[in-house]
């Protein structure tokens, strides 16, 4: 059997026991709960024969490991029981709402995966620079910043719109641009001879930055987008544009949140590599350092960029509990946290069985997809 | 922790005369296993030139690291001087509901009419305070637990190690919320429950699920000092398992730990007041960055910026200790690029 075959397969093994093995926790946390679970359904009123009826109607006089078995057999074919609260099916609630987390989470890859990896190719091409000292900074307070910091940022930039304070705060960043823009044209040498473009870049933002804080000041209206609404109002009607259009925030905070550290990781994988002796090899053959990057250096970071891409996504699973509560988006998120709120165990069981199973599987593909990537396992000896 | 076979390269590389690279192999040595067993007695003079790297350490630092410290330090102070600074009581309706800024109320009342500036500052105290607990117990059993499994290996290695595994596959903020149902319905079965009960679950949750990420770096650290030859030679005289993990372990996995503790404080307190946004966290009328932002949300759709003080505050302290961190790591890896 070819290496690859069966050290995925060995992962793959591993990944559905884990899985297994979380169902179970996940399961045993109703266990734990206080009371019955009839009785809190049907509430106090109701008498003790339609409680045992109803308890022997859920199942809930099988033993524990029939209960489990059960109700995990119901949750793969997408049947999770009944809601506490609201005494409807789980699966009826979960449906569209399902789709929506999805929606969002695939549109903040779609705009965060290039975006990191490219700005991390940047970085560690152009390391020890300003550039690479800014990219630094800025990565580093955005790891830092909660998502609703992020969130609520976004919503007085480009949703209520101007003026308020901010609006300065767009113009020292404005300044700063400019500033490292015509220092980095004054001695070009450090931003490398091969790439002029990134500081003119750099300055023509910060131009627009400064512009747009003096048409702002004057004129709210024209600056700053407005257009984007601070509540994601979607329905199952709503048409794949608006839908576009009405995601497009809560889908940005994602990808700020998420695109740092994916950047960071990239711009340590490849730096990591320009030390081994074919990089020099490379270089000393006369090659320009984007040729470098590119075609030798990034087939071997390859797997840990893989790697810490679905990390991410997985990660975004998480962010999305958070971002859903922000922009009132109707996803499982939000449902979770609702459900939490109501005490309806059952409910929060669904949930985070199915971001569990996401995150899992979401993991088990970077291991598999490391594996298969890896140049030294693709051509054995 | 650190590739030793690395340092010699890059300290000749950075510095100027044999004194320095002297001074720099002792910061790296802070992480580095093949250090002398913390028991023997340290002479003097390198206790000296410990101090003398760490000031030197201090001069030379970025200004990233500078702005990290003196925020931390103001945070601090303000902490604990809290009363000193609020002009009001931390639960004291003083006003209207979202009186807009003026001279008695710098920053506006929230949405009792409470005074916003003293609760952002009482909040420091609060919000710092449960996420510094949470990270301190946090440390002690993921540490105390890494350690074991590292010192004894074998099957307490195996179970503990499995076990993690397990519960580090389920996000820690969705895993929070579940605990969270659970124990916040036992708590509502109480007749009368106080209110820092619910805190208290919270803390605990929160540091069983972070301790998972400390045991993992904790152990991975102890395993590369336990094949030590001091560390066998403890074992030889004798030793019990306390006093290795207490004399020989904990003195030569402390840079790292030290960085980790940042990290993981920044985690912990960035979850905590995530729940707290959601509601789920720190419960009213408790004055906590998360549920000041959530209290007052509604601003923002009126264009205010009120709701960004308390997320700034949060913000504002991660970067700071992000960038102390930062500057550690950088320092203790052999400032290799």
């Amino acid at each position: 059997m070819h290496p690859i075959a069966s050290m995925a397969l060995k992962r793959l093994g591993l990944g559905l026991l884990t899985l297994l093995v979380v169902s179970i926790i996940i399961f045993s946390a109703v266990e734990m709960l206080p009371g019955d679970l009839a009785q809190e359904i049907l509430g106090q009123s109701a008498t003790p024969e339609t409680v045992a009826a109803f308890r022997k109607e859920l199942g809930l006089d099988k033993p524990p490991v029939e209960r489990y078995f059960d109700w995990l057999g119901g949750a793969v074919q997408g049947d999770f029981g009944k809601s506490l609260a609201s005494k409807r099916e789980i699966s009826d609630l979960m449906s569209t709402r399902l789709g929506n987390t999805l929606f969002l989470a695939s549109f903040a890859a779609i705009l965060a995966v290039p975006i990191s990896i490219v700005l991390g190719l940047l970085a560690a091409l152009y390391r020890n620079t300003w550039f690479d000292r800014m990219i630094n900074v800025l990565t580093l307070s955005s790891i830092s910043f909660p998502e609703f910091f992020v969130a609520y940022i976004l919503i007085l930039m480009l949703a209520v719109g101007y003026p308020f304070g901010l609006i300065w705060v767009l113009g020292l960043i404005g300044i700063w641009f400019l500033m490292e823009g015509i220092g980095s044209f004054r001695d070009g040498r450090k931003i490398g001879k091969t790439f002029p473009v990134v500081p003119a870049i750099f300055a023509l933002i910060g131009a627009a930055f400064i512009a747009n804080v003096f048409i702002g000041y004057w004129k709210p209206q024209l600056a700053g987008v407005t257009a984007f609404p601070s509540i994601s109002n979607i329905s199952p009607g709503t048409s794949f544009g608006e839908r576009l259009e009405r995601s497009f925030l809560p889908a940005l905070t994602l990808t700020l949140v998420v695109t740092a550290h994916m950047m960071r990781m990239t711009r340590a994988a490849i730096i990591n590599l320009l030390a081994s002796p074919y990089i020099e090899m490379a270089r000393l053959k006369g090659m320009s350092p984007m040729r470098v990057i590119v075609t030798h250096a990034l087939p071997n970071a390859l797997a840990p960029i893989i790697n810490v891409v679905a990390i991410n996504l997985a990660y975004l699973i998480t962010g999305v509990v958070v971002v859903e509560v922000v922009f009132v988006y109707p996803g499982v998120g939000q449902l979770m946290v609702d459900s939490v709120t109501k005490r309806d165990v059952t409910v929060v069981q669904a949930c985070c069985l199915i971001f569990a199973a996401t995150y899992i599987l979401l993991n088990l593909l970077a291991d598999i997809l490391a594996i298969a990537t890896n140049p030294r396992l693709l051509h054995p000896k | 922790m650190t590739d030793t076979t690395n340092e010699p390269t890059t300290i000749i590389h950075r510095s100027a005369n044999a004194h320095e690279a002297q001074e720099i192999d002792d910061i790296v040595a802070m992480a580095d296993p093949t250090a002398a067993s913390a028991d023997a007695a340290a002479p003097r003079v390198e206790q000296e030139s410990r101090w003398k790297t760490l000031s030197r350490a201090f001069r030379t630092a970025p200004l990233t690291a500078w702005f990290g410290m003196i925020t931390i330090a103001i945070y601090i102070i303000v902490a604990l001087f809290a009363p000193l600074f609020a002009p009001f009581g931390e639960r004291e309706i003083i006003g209207a509901q979202f009186e807009e800024p003026n001279a008695t109320y710098m920053l506006g009342t929230d949405n009792l009419g409470r005074d916003m500036l003293s609760r952002l500052i009482y909040a420091a105290r609060n919000t710092v305070g449960i996420a510094l607990l949470t990270t301190f117990i946090s440390f002690m059993l993921g540490g105390f637990l890494g350690m074991l499994a590292a010192t004894f290996g074998g099957w307490v290695d195996q179970i503990l190690s499995r076990i993690i595994d397990v519960l580090m596959s389920i996000p820690s903020l969705i895993f929070a919320l579940l605990a969270l149902t659970v124990a916040n319905t036992w708590i509502g079965r109480m007749d009368n429950p106080s209110p820092w009960l619910y805190t208290a679950a919270l803390i605990v949750i929160m540091a069983v699920l972070d301790s998972t990420r400390v045991f993992r770096l904790t152990r991975a650290v102890a395993m590369n000092i336990v094949v030590m030859d001091y560390v066998e030679a403890a074992r030889l005289r004798g030793e019990g398992l306390w006093y290795i993990i207490r004399r020989e372990i904990l003195p030569n996995a402390s840079a790292p730990l030290i960085a980790e503790f940042g990290l993981r404080f920044c985690f912990v307190f960035l979850t905590i007041s995530a729940l707290s946004f959601l509601g789920l966290g720190v419960q009213p009328p408790t004055a906590d960055w998360g549920s000041m932002v959530r209290d007052n949300a509604t601003l923002i759709s009126f264009g205010v910026a009120v709701p960004l003080y308390p997320a700034g505050a949060i913000a504002l302290l991660t970067v700071a200790v992000n960038f102390v961190v930062d500057w550690m790591l950088h320092r203790s890896s052999g400032l290799k690029d």
